[in-house]
């Protein structure tokens, strides 16, 4: 029987009741109750069901090191799964279900496993390597809809997630991570030399074990001094003080996470956020994250009611709960003798502590005897009993070998044990903090002389108190007064081996979130396993989600002991962020929903939204696809648009288009050095289209550069590119040529673009009313002008992406809608439309224009693209042209760019097939190219396509053979420019 | 001619902090040797102050001088005056090296007043934005969130933060979010 006291409790709030359900159960807690304290006091000791064998299992710590205690919490789209009943405050209304249990957790069908293993092992360690090998059709029957349903863990939601998140950015002298005694100590000497400091408490109350542990400090009761010190922090004013606050990872660089439970406790809070990821970087870094307790494990140590010890008496004093009304301490330490006090003062009987060692001796002892309870030397558990929770154990003395003889069975509900403790070193070792073994304590803790160290090669971080493997107050301390019990030395011991077979029914359990028994850890030993790395893989020890708080020392002196080897030789596994699991939703911040990423908007781009735009992503930007009317689909639309912009006029918004500003003296060398085609010889007021290679020959960016002035230019990008080709030009200005005298600017954002086109672009703008003269002669093919069109100042480009008449109009943003409202009520009268960028991709398709990123990626020249004549032969230097020298880029063969005709005009190939000379069944195929654009044209009425194909220029007329699904297609090899080879229109 | 538009065409937030769209405003990019007396004397004559240094932002009224880089300061001035400025600053500079553009449309200007603004920002910030790192006067080029950002301290509780302005709903968006009352640190 587990319940609450009639009075104590630290930490709750017996005027505030709170309700709150478990598996639909209604029950009763109290304000300051954990999840974890608020089931015990309802008597609720069987809380899961376990990962592989769907033992029962029961609530074994008061902390974030909590094994078996998760269930799911909330409803809906809040319901969360695989939370610790440990760390969950509870509030009015928190709902609760236990995992992994089916039908209810009291009768799991699942656990028919247990008595399986009573006849053969199930599950053993490398179950999953030795099982999923064969055969296959097991895959489909056995694996997955079995064995796979069969070990989990909770199911999360698949609603989105309605809460919202954050980041804070902190800089701090110091952070002080942890509340506790130390770490308060440590917070107050920092704050007192000046500096500013974060202090951070992963719990909801400071003071950590000082709080329960009875020892005095400086004349006062433990939770006296905590109360009094951290009043004195919170009143200096270059101290911050959170509770609830985890340290969840510490990075290079001083660089700390911490994450806030903010609102878990307070769901619902206005505007605030559920979780905060501080992001801290300090100075100083200080660890005072404590120290984990480690169980003794014996048969069937899994049972509800087998608690730590320490968790036994915090659950007395801090919630006012007693966890067990009959209880039995089994121990290798003095330290658990608190426990047996603490039991003995609420009312429990303690029916005997069991302690492995021959002798004992110190202060806590001397007073648990003094009480009348039984201490008996030398003894251990043997096995525990019970359905759903322990109802008695075998007790038996213990030879020299640690081995369990003779046995007496005690009746009790309450097993508290206690292993020693393992100093929290997690964020010592998260940057490489080394490790070394106290042979005293059988504990490992940091290496002082092989600290994680910063850039600059000094200490990063320390460990202070418990977390520095200094486990005494009065050591912790040093310079306040003390009063605290002498204890004697620990002994090292882990568990009681088992009389009968291993793995048969009689389970010692290290690691109990994953299942892993001392015989999965001593079975790794024996097939090999020597590395405590792979022995961890192969059993799972310590791969849940407490990474092994409880079971990572246990284990691996397990299989040091298996190994014959001495346990700083076998050593640890590497301690990786986070601490505690931290939610997915934290990690994202405000970044989710609306704010998931950036959308770049054009200055046209409401109008668009208003207008029918059926958007696609550009780059960071959103550009219309095409502009749907009434009962359209997108096919219909984009037809639509091109037939009307070829036989019309149509408007195409080109803001997205990146823009650069080149300029000073040597604008033009420059120029000549990152395109491959000749700048500096453009004149004034004229364009040239441009293409831009790495250092390894192949084209990534192209575009129209206009010279605005003898020594400026404007470089016209692709809408993904401007952002990159500005930095590689700055890379190269900066790094390679800094004796130029060139500025760039990116201006991209400055000017809004419309492209007019088709026969009727001319009249359109000349209707719009302008001061250029936009004539042929005037404003002839590759020349620019800069006026005034509808009123607005612009730069008008005779360029054309379309083989149409074709103006851009540049303005400046801030203009840009009006301009374009302007142009479109210009050319209501020509039946002008707007069109999206799949009529721009069709129309240039129709011209055999490239497109970056489809007939290129990444490792196609100029030259395969049939671009020989923008690649300058007589310039001394540009970036790739060395490249394109190699004999790899020079040799004939390459793929190259060719028009195709499919075999059935109404027949368009899917984009990216590959081209086969004859397709053969059931043969090796060799595919000599692929599709890289590929679209129904409105214009010519039939299906085009470019494709790169091996030695594409010397094959035309070839036909080719594309394997699609089962369907043979065939096309064949063309001229890539389809539409007025003669360029008639765009030169009208 | 009409008035060029902002794309938040004045929107304002009431956050915990106050937010608002301040409109196109009159904005330069100055490029140069920061050392020279061509560009300081430029700088007197258009904003009437010296140029500020590194990370900094010097202010006469409504006329700036932000530190942008080590050869790069924007000014803002009134915008009916940039055309003129922007042709004054080529001649005063002549051949010197140097590029002077007019961008006042190519980023929003954003301001921010409040107590919490240095905890609003800090929420997407990287840079330390204590009191003792950043007191007025103090300017950055840093990121907010995902999104490139400058940001500048005017006074106690008033700033100023630029992006590009296809980024300016995002921003907004962001920055309403960051600063919703219930959201506030506390720090």
């Amino acid at each position: 029987m587990s319940s609450r006291l009639a009075s104590g409790g630290l930490l709750i709030d017996r005027s505030r009741p709170l309700s709150f359900s478990f598996d639909g159960q209604a029950l009763q807690g109290y304000k300051g109750d954990t999840l974890a304290s608020a089931l015990l006091a309802n008597d609720h000791v069987l809380v899961g069901r376990s990962f592989k064998y769907h033992r029962p299992r029961g609530i074994l710590a008061s902390g974030s090191e909590e094994p078996n205690a998760l269930m799911g919490i909330g409803e809906g789209a809040r319901f969360e799964p695989n939370q610790r009943a440990t760390t969950t405050a509870l509030h009015e209304g928190l709902v609760a279900i236990s995992q992994n249990r089916w039908p209810s957790l009291k009768r799991d069908i699942g656990a028919v496993g247990n008595w399986l293993s009573k006849i053969a092992p199930i599950f053993p360690a490398g179950f999953y390597y030795k099982t999923f090998l064969w055969p296959r059709a097991a895959w489909k029957w056995i694996y997955e809809p079995v064995i796979r349903r069969a070990a989990g863990l909770g199911k999360p939601t698949t609603q989105a997630d309605p809460d919202r998140y954050e980041h804070f950015h902190a800089h701090v002298e110091t952070l002080v991570i942890g509340g506790g005694i130390a770490g308060l100590s440590a917070a107050r000497k920092a704050a007192e030399s000046g500096g500013e400091v974060l202090l951070v408490e992963q719990t909801a109350h400071w003071g950590g074990r000082a709080l329960v542990d009875g020892d005095r400090i400086d004349g006062r009761d433990g939770p006296d001094w905590v109360k009094a010190e951290t009043a004195a922090l919170g009143a200096m004013p270059n101290v911050h003080m959170r509770l609830r606050a985890m340290a969840s990872g510490l990075y290079d660089h001083s660089y700390v996470l911490i994450s806030e439970q903010v609102a878990d406790h307070r769901p619902g809070l206005p505007g605030a956020p559920r979780h905060r990821l501080w992001r801290v970087r300090a100075n100083r870094i200080v660890i005072a994250t404590g120290a984990l307790e480690r169980p003794l494990l014996f048969a069937n140590n899994d049972l509800p009611g087998v608690m730590l010890a320490s968790a036994v008496r915090d659950y007395i004093r801090l919630w006012g709960v007693l966890p067990g009304r009959r209880a039995v301490v089994f121990a290798n330490n003095d330290d658990a003798y608190r426990t047996a006090l603490a039991l003995h003062e609420a009312g429990a009987v303690v029916a005997a502590v069991l302690d492995t060692r021959a002798s004992v001796t110190g202060d806590l002892p001397a007073r648990v005897r003094a009480l009348g309870i039984a201490v008996r030397e030398g003894h251990g558990i043997d096995h525990a009993d019970g359905h759903h929770r322990v109802e008695a154990i075998e007790v038996s003395a213990l030879d020299g070998a640690g081995r369990a003889k003779g046995s007496e069975r005690i009746e009790c509900d309450l097993v508290a044990v206690s292993g020693g403790w393992n100093p929290a070193v997690h964020l010592w070792s998260h940057c490489a903090g080394k490790l070394r073994w106290d042979e005293g304590e059988a504990m490992f803790r940091p290496d002082h002389d092989r600290p994680p160290l910063g850039a600059d090669g000094e200490v990063m971080a320390e460990c202070v108190g418990a977390a520095d493997g200094v486990l005494r107050t009065a050591e912790i301390l040093s310079g306040h007064e003390v009063e605290a019990p002498t204890e004697a030395p620990l002994e090292p011991f882990w568990f009681t081996p088992s009389r009968a077979p291993y793995a048969h029914g009689t389970k010692h359990f290290v690691d109990l979130q994953n299942d892993v028994t001392a015989a999965d850890v001593r079975l790794a030993a024996r097939e090999g396993y020597e590395s405590v790395e792979h022995a961890k893989r192969y059993t799972t020890l310590g791969m849940a989600t407490d990474q092994g708080k409880t079971s990572n020392i246990t284990g691996l002196a397990i299989l040091a002991d298996a190994l014959s080897s001495p346990i700083p030789k076998v050593g640890t596994t590497t301690f990786r962020p986070p601490y505690q699991p931290i939610s997915f939703g934290v990690i994202t911040g405000q970044a989710k929903g609306a704010l998931f990423v950036p959308v770049r908007r054009s200055p046209i781009h409401g109008w668009s939204e208003a207008n029918g735009a059926d958007w696609e992503p550009v780059g960071d930007w959103r550009r219309p696809y095409c502009y749907l009317r009434a009962g359209e689909d997108r096919t219909a639309a984009v037809s639509r648009e091109i037939l009307n912009t070829r036989e019309k006029v149509g408007m195409l918004d080109a803001s997205t288009l990146g823009k650069i500003i080149v300029k000073g003296p040597d604008a033009g060398r420059f120029l000549d050095l990152i395109y491959t085609n000749m700048m500096s010889t453009l004149k004034p007021g004229r364009c040239r289209y441009g293409l831009m290679c790495n250092e390894n020959g192949f084209l990534f960016d192209d575009g129209v550069v206009a010279r605005l002035s003898e020594d400026s230019f404007l470089c016209h990008t692709t809408s993904g590119g401007s952002d990159h080709v500005h930095a590689h030009m700055e890379e190269w200005l900066q790094t390679e040529w800094w004796d130029l005298e060139v500025f760039t600017a990116n201006v991209t954002e400055e000017w809004a673009q419309i492209g007019v086109v088709g026969p009727m672009a001319r009249k359109l703008i000349e209707d719009a009313g302008t001061d250029l003269d936009i004539s042929a002669e005037g404003l002839p093919f590759m020349a620019f002008a800069e006026g005034h069109i509808a009123g607005l100042p612009v730069r008008a480009f005779r360029i054309s992406f379309s083989g149409e008449l074709s103006y851009e109009i540049g303005t400046p943003a801030g203009h840009g809608l009006a301009l374009w409202k302007a142009l479109l009520a210009a050319g209501e009268k020509y039946g002008v439309m707007p069109y999206g960028t799949e009529a721009l991709h069709v129309m240039r398709a129709e011209k055999g224009f490239i497109m970056i990123g489809d007939e290129t990626d990444g490792t196609v020249t100029p030259q395969d693209l049939g671009l020989h004549w923008a690649v300058s032969k007589k310039k001394a230097d540009f970036i790739g042209k060395r490249a394109q020298e190699r004999p790899d880029l020079t040799r004939r063969g390459r793929k190259q760019l060719v028009g195709l005709d499919t075999e059935d005009p109404n027949v368009v190939l899917p984009d990216g097939v590959h081209a086969v000379k004859r397709v053969r069944e059931h043969a090796r195929m060799t595919t000599i190219g692929h599709v890289t654009s590929t679209y129904f044209s409105p214009t010519l009425k039939r299906s085009i396509a470019m494709a790169l194909i091996d030695d594409g220029s010397e094959r035309m007329g070839e036909w080719l053979e594309f394997p699609v699904g089962d369907k043979v297609l065939r096309a064949q090899i063309v001229d890539p420019v389809f539409f007025d080879r003669a360029g008639e229109k765009q030169n009208a | 001619m009409p008035e060029p538009v902002s794309p938040l065409i004045g929107r304002s937030v009431d956050g915990y902090i106050q937010i608002e769209d301040t409109g196109v405003r009159g904005q330069i990019t100055l490029r140069g040797d920061l050392r020279s007396e061509g560009i300081a004397e430029v700088v007197r004559e258009l904003v009437g102050v010296e140029i500020p240094d590194t990370w900094q932002i010097a202010q006469n009224g409504e006329r700036k001088a932000v530190w942008m880089a080590p050869d790069e300061l924007l000014l803002l001035l009134p915008r009916k005056e940039v055309p003129g400025a922007v042709a004054l600053a080529g001649e005063m500079l002549g051949s010197q090296h140097h590029l002077v553009l007019d961008v006042s449309n190519a980023r929003v200007v954003l301001r921010l007043s409040g107590a919490g603004v240095a905890e609003v920002l800090a929420k997407g910030a990287p840079c330390d934005l204590s009191e003792r790192a950043f007191p007025p006067g103090s300017a950055r080029r840093t990121r907010l969130g995902a999104l490139a950002v400058g940001f500048w301290r005017l006074d106690e509780q008033v700033w100023e933060i630029i992006a590009f302005r296809s980024y300016a709903h995002h921003l907004m968006t962001w920055l309403e979010d960051a600063a919703r009352k219930g959201a506030e640190v506390h720090y």
